[in-house]
């Protein structure tokens, strides 16, 4: 016996799975904790005849599980209908059909990933790969075509001379002494690591360089960037005039469209009387247009302070005295037209719509200048609310 | 293990069972027959929930045996039996089938010939939605059934006296077959007898989503009736947890595999948001339907997904037997809304009717005739089977 090692275990090794199983209910009824059983494949009933109780990584799986479920959602949720709504097909900003496959998707991925890491890190202490089990002739047999049993010194139970008595009356093959090996200094920053390292790292960036800025601009690949069709925007030499895009035949007007004879002006030179009056439905529909079209610049309140701050020159706010005394038909003109900076609305807010924009921007003015006599009658109406 | 001395005795079923199911039946048939007079657009309805749900349990079950044959699993070789007694279901198709086919124009609008006339798309589907065509494929399909079901089980029970394993051999090469005689089948019945009672409406998933319901249905019903006699001491001593858990495994997959199908089938036709797909679901939102449309996710998914969701939960022989009656339950539920909205005069929502509650009562009690029927003249266990042996020595 080596007594200048420390010794980890007393192992047994044996021919067939039913001798195994016999062994392990003979240690766990002999009040063992502290064994293990290694065998070349799962040997059904090995649990029970262990006394193993049900594994704890199905808690990591639900939690995971679980936290995967969530984190897809919330995070859906939080960049689709609060950072960053965007009306998609027509769906509502939150909408929870759309986002199931994701959060499926998530749960799964985590759950997985998570219980296979956990059973690597956490049962199998991964990253340490110094198990006195290593390299041993016990491990090579029970890996291959024996079954072997172990009894750990850290055991309560442990004599050394008890338990080889123990595991001798079981008739095993072999009876094998298992020591914790000597410890091993590595030193990771040898020349030739670093040189390996280097030249790994100048493969990668090089073959990745390569890829993706020349080979994928080289016939064949480059074959799905240049095909044989009309882009837009883009000239072509199908048509005589060069142009990719076709312009609609002279005279013909669109649906649904009427010619503003103001275009270019600076003022219209007639004044122009809105047709609508401020009702509840069309200043609905003024709000709705105008928080889609105009509130990125000019601000949910119209105060000119735009959502896109800073990357764009922010329009003055429409509180001012001089844009308060604009006419309906000034406002109607500029969403047109465009001023300044400002380009024209006309091919994507209806006429009717813009009226109703104009219409809303005056609540919003009204409501940000309210004057006294305003409150006033404000107060009376509630007032004879409660008296309702 | 001790189990290797067992031998079979066969052990008969309580005699008033066969009482109870005969009166059930004939209780069933009678006020069915009442049904039909009263109402019989109503009744015919209703009956052809049941029917489905009588084509699930029987196609379903010899579904899980060719699966077991083709799978090679020994688990369930012992209680292969249980589907095998209740595909004997399958012939008498042949008659349960002819109220649906006589009174074809009461159920299916595209059999109105004034309605066709007059309707483009009909016109179109003509070649295949016809009466002739339809009758053909309604007994080719059945007469396939039959046919499979024939020889499946007689090569099965005649391993019982022979112990000749060539048969197990023959047995996973027409189960194969038959697996893609049923896949096909199974398709064609769904859309026939369910998605042609709206026959402008498609949906290229509908058979598969029949097709996960039927699974459940048929393992629901074996789980019940493997839990039911092992609670009388049929199954012992082999029987442990762990063939409990395979079933409760198998119907919690189904289960899912029910979600992911009918979510599937709903994502797409809510995302495209096409009117000539739309109308069907919205049907089923309008007025009480809705209620039913909501009830059904809870029923057929969320409370059986939760209360399987442990490995003791699927151990419990209780809650095995709670959950397979719930889900046999739940497959009727989603019969019934596959089919009930598509009445005319219930589109605007369920209007309650006892007409509903007969035809359940018949089926009941002609499943249990059957079985009964079916176990008189079999062995419980497949005594002749090569892996009998090792499926009851199962363990996980």
């Amino acid at each position: 016996m080596n007594n200048d090692k420390n010794l980890y275990c007393i192992a047994a090794t044996f021919n067939t799975p039913d001798e195994i199983i016999n062994a392990a209910k003979k240690v766990s009824g002999a009040g063992y904790t502290h064994f293990d059983v290694n065998t070349p494949y799962p040997v059904h009933g090995m649990d029970d005849a262990m006394k193993l109780k049900p594994s704890k990584l199905g808690f990591v799986t639900l939690v995971m599980g679980l936290a995967g479920a969530s984190i897809a959602l919330l995070f859906m949720y939080w960049s689709l209908s609060i950072d960053y709504p965007l009306v998609i097909g027509g769906k509502p900003y939150f909408a929870l059909p759309a986002f199931i496959p994701v959060t499926f998707e998530m749960t799964v991925l985590l759950a997985t990933v998570s219980t296979v890491v956990a059973m690597i890190m956490l049962f199998f202490q991964l990253p340490n790969n110094k198990h006195p089990l290593h390299d041993t002739k016990y491990m090579k047999s029970v890996s291959h075509d024996k079954y072997g049993i172990l009894i750990e010194t850290n055991d309560d139970k442990f004599d050394e001379k008890e338990v080889e008595n123990f595991l001798k009356n079981l008739k095993p093959l072999n009876i094998e002494y298992i020591y914790y090996p000597p410890e091993e200094t590595y030193s990771i920053f040898q020349p030739k690591f670093l040189l390996l390292l280097a030249g790994i790292a100048l493969v990668v960036s090089g073959g990745t360089y390569f890829s993706l800025n020349k080979l994928m601009f080289m016939t064949p690949f480059n074959w799905m960037m240049d095909q044989a069709k009309l882009i837009p925007q883009k000239g072509s030499e199908l048509f005589e005039d060069g142009f990719g895009m076709r312009k609609p035949v002279t005279g013909t007007v669109a649906r649904g469209f009427v010619p503003y004879p103001y275009k270019g002006q600076v003022n219209p030179t007639e004044v122009l009387a809105n047709p609508f009056l401020p009702t509840k439905e069309n200043i609905a529909l003024g709000k709705a247009k105008y928080d889609i079209y105009c509130s990125p610049c000019h601000g949910y309140f119209a105060d000119g302070d735009s959502r896109l701050r800073g990357q764009f020159p922010n329009p003055p706010t429409l509180h001012s005295q001089r844009a308060r005394d604009f006419s309906d038909g000034m406002f109607y003109h500029i969403i047109t037209n465009g001023q300044n900076i400002m380009p024209s609305y006309e091919s994507q807010i209806t006429r009717d719509e813009r009226w109703a924009i104009v219409n809303y921007i005056r609540v919003l003015q009204r409501a940000k200048n309210a004057s006294d006599a305003d409150l006033t009658e404000m107060n009376k109406e509630a007032g004879s609310n409660v008296a309702n | 293990m001790s189990q290797t001395d067992f031998h079979y005795q066969k052990k008969e079923l309580p005699a008033n069972l066969t009482k109870f199911s005969l009166v059930v039946l004939a209780i069933g048939v009678v006020l069915s027959l009442i049904a039909f007079f009263v109402d019989r657009e109503r009744a015919l309805f209703s009956y052809l929930v049941t029917y489905m749900m009588i084509v699930s349990i029987a196609v379903g079950s010899l579904f899980i045996v060719a699966l077991e044959y083709i799978a090679g699993a020994d688990w369930s070789t012992p209680i292969r039996r249980i589907p095998e007694f209740f595909s004997r279901l399958l012939p008498l198709l042949f008659i349960l089938v002819i109220p649906l086919l006589v009174f074809n124009h009461d159920l299916f609008h595209w059999a109105h010939k004034e309605a066709v006339a007059e309707d483009k798309i009909l016109q179109g589907k003509a070649p295949y939605l016809n009466i002739t065509f339809f009758v053909i494929r309604t007994f080719v399909f059945i007469g396939l059934w039959s046919l499979f079901y024939w020889v499946l089980i007689r090569n099965s029970r005649k391993q019982d006296t022979t112990k000749d394993q060539n048969l197990t051999t023959k047995n996973i090469r027409l189960s194969a077959i038959f697996i893609l005689v049923f896949a096909i089948s199974i398709t064609f019945t769904a859309i026939d007898f369910m998605m042609s009672l709206e026959p402008h409406w498609f949906s290229t998933i509908y058979g598969v989503y029949f097709f996960s319901g039927i699974v459940v249905a048929a393992l629901a019903a074996i789980t019940l009736a493997v839990i039911m006699l092992k609670e009388r001491g049929y199954f012992s001593p082999w029987m442990t947890d762990d063939h409990l858990f395979s079933l409760g495994a198998l119907i919690f997959a189904f289960i899912n595999f029910w979600a992911y199908i009918a979510f599937s089938q709903y994502l797409l036709i809510w995302y495209a948001d096409l009117p000539e797909e739309t109308f069907w679901f919205l049907t089923r939102w309008n007025g009480n339907w809705a209620y039913l449309s909501i009830l059904l996710i809870i029923v057929q998914f969320l409370v059986p997904y939760f209360a399987l969701l442990t490995q003791p939960s699927k151990k419990d022989p209780k809650r095995l037997k709670f959950i397979s009656i719930w889900l046999l339950f739940a497959h009727f539920i989603d019969l019934f809304w596959l089919i009930m909205p598509n009445m005319n005069s219930m589109k605007d929502g369920y209007v309650f009717s006892w007409i509903d509650f007969v035809f359940p009562i018949a089926g009941v009690g002609l499943i249990i005739l059957v079985f009964i029927i079916s176990y008189k003249k079999d062995n419980l266990l497949p005594i002749g089977d090569p892996k009998l042996k090792r499926g009851m020595d199962f363990h996980l």
